[in-house]
């Protein structure tokens, strides 16, 4: 599989370690979420056969995370983006 | 038909004429008492075992395929109990002495095959690791040796024992390990269910659960809706997929993992080996080939096949341990899909639906365990209470902190 990275181009997926589901960005509150909510963001996961958004770190290469779109049935990959980007869009801080 | 050596002469005089189709294909009744979704070895010996030995009949068995056609006809045939931990050792050894008595049981030659397993030692760390681990498996009544680097020099004199990175320096063996015939499995399992009244309904993929009142009523499918008191779900692999018909998130992420056959070669290998430093392992299939694998391919999929990088990887390990193969081609490769769990360590439980069981979570580990889960399953399934071997496999450890990781690797599913 070849990743596209939004900085570095091309470049192969051995260079890359999978971290899973991108949903791992969204970690719950350690001040007010509850035991459920952490067990549900640590140990459930959706698993979807078709699109899936999910982590890479690009271990190999600038050390940077990756969110990369990824279609788990045919290993198309249709859209990189950085993890970081990600995470602002979705109203974190850093 | 009860097969037997006077039968094959019997047929051999008169034309090979009597011999009738293994199982019938039923169409599907309106209702069922059980209903197993899923037709490979997990499946179809829970159906086995529920009618043979928990006395349960108007069981169905649904299939999207055909019987066998999943993970139970992809895997590297092994079987073994080497494991550590009082949730998994247990249950493995209760497998492993079904498998012992299996092919008597169900009268079918599963070419059940205890030629030892070996794991390889390349450290001290290692060796101390392995004596508990064989002192536990001891300990819960199976057999362990541990062998010095002589000993194994014996076994397989042209390994690579000098290798600068993994010399080998000993091994822990199990001599009751060993290989059986996959896909006999799947049909001896499919027999037997079958010449019990099972239905196996093949060709008929569920499409959805009718849950009424917190309780399931029967299940939606591409052959119709059909109706049951209990469902069992054994589809490892598509675990997800199927319970999210009844609103459920698993702890669970499918993984592809490859597996390799090389050319038939003279017998070079008796057993099983396992360099688990160098993520490899491999036997030899009766027709010579040299089956192999290593590890997953790290990333979620259903695509049934890998890619190049994980094939690299595993020749590089073979050629680390045994480089005479060096010259060996490779026959086959293909992958399967592995329901890795949070803990490496699989399920077997009832869920928040009343009447729906789930079975799975079998990581790259459910072929050796297929009778013990089918057995453990049917007894969750006809008594409602969890077999004694089986209770640690549980939906809440996670939440309980009650996993049972061999490895130690927390919740990484591609790293079990």
């Amino acid at each position: 599989m070849i990743i596209h990275h939004p900085i570095l181009g091309p470049r192969d997926a051995q260079e890359f370690v999978y971290l899973g589901d991108a949903s791992l960005i969204d970690r719950p509150d350690g001040m007010t979420a509850g035991v459920e909510a952490f067990h549900d963001y640590l140990y459930q996961r959706t698993n979807p056969a078709g699109e899936h958004q999910e982590l890479w770190y690009h271990e190999q290469g600038d050390r940077s995370w990756l969110v990369v779109t990824r279609n788990t049935v045919t290993h198309e990959i249709t859209k990189v983006e950085l993890a970081r980007d990600v995470a602002r869009a979705r109203g974190r801080t850093k | 038909m009860r097969y037997s050596g006077f039968r094959v002469i019997a047929e051999a005089l008169t034309g090979h004429k009597g011999w009738k189709p293994v199982w019938r294909d039923p169409t599907p009744k309106a209702e069922y008492d059980y209903i197993i979704i899923g037709g490979g070895g997990h499946g179809l010996a829970t159906a086995y075992y529920l009618a043979k030995e928990f006395r349960q009949s108007r069981i169905a068995v649904l299939e999207k395929g055909y019987l066998g056609g999943g993970n139970v006809g992809r895997n590297t045939t092994i079987i073994r109990s080497n494991y550590l931990l009082d949730g998994n050792e247990p249950f493995y050894e209760f497998s492993l002495k079904l498998w012992e008595g299996l092919e008597q049981d169900f009268n079918y030659n599963a070419m059940v095959s205890q030629r030892g397993i070996i794991n390889l030692i390349h450290t001290d760390a290692q060796r101390d690791a392995f004596t508990r681990r064989g002192n536990a498996m001891i300990l819960h009544g199976a057999d362990a040796r541990l062998l010095s680097r002589d000993e194994v020099r014996q076994m397989y004199p042209w390994l690579n024992f000098d290798n600068a990175r993994f010399p080998i320096k000993g091994a822990l063996m199990q001599p009751r390990g060993g290989t059986v015939r996959h896909d006999a499995v799947a049909w001896g399992y499919a027999r037997g269910a079958d010449q019990r009244g099972v239905d196996l309904i093949q060709n008929c993929e569920v499409t959805g659960m009718r849950i009424e009142n917190g309780r399931i009523k029967g299940v939606e499918t591409t052959r119709g809706y059909i109706g049951a008191k209990k469902v069992g779900v054994a589809v490892a692999g598509s675990s997800s997929k199927v319970m999210a018909h009844a609103g459920m998130r698993l702890p669970i992420e499918s993984h592809v993992l490859q597996a390799f056959v090389s050319e038939g070669l003279k017998p070079l290998i008796d057993g099983v080996m396992t360099f688990g430093a160098g993520h490899f392992y491999v036997s030899q299939s009766d027709k010579g080939g040299l089956v192999f694998g290593g590890d997953i391919d790290g990333y979620n999929s259903y695509a049934q096949r890998g890619n190049l990088p994980v094939i690299e990887d595993v020749a590089e390990g073979g050629m680390a341990l045994m480089p005479a193969i060096g010259r060996v081609r490779l026959l086959r490769t293909w992958g399967g899909i592995m329901d890795m769990s949070m803990d490496g360590s699989p399920i077997i439980d009832k869920t928040h639906v009343e009447g729906l069981y789930f079975n799975g979570g079998w990581c790259y580990g459910g072929f050796k365990a297929t009778p013990a889960s089918g057995w453990c399953f049917a007894h969750l399934l006809a008594k409602d209470e969890s077999h004694s071997t089986a209770r640690a496999y549980r939906f809440d450890r996670f939440l309980k902190g009650l996993m049972i990781d061999e490895k130690g690797q927390g919740a990484t599913p591609n790293l079990h």
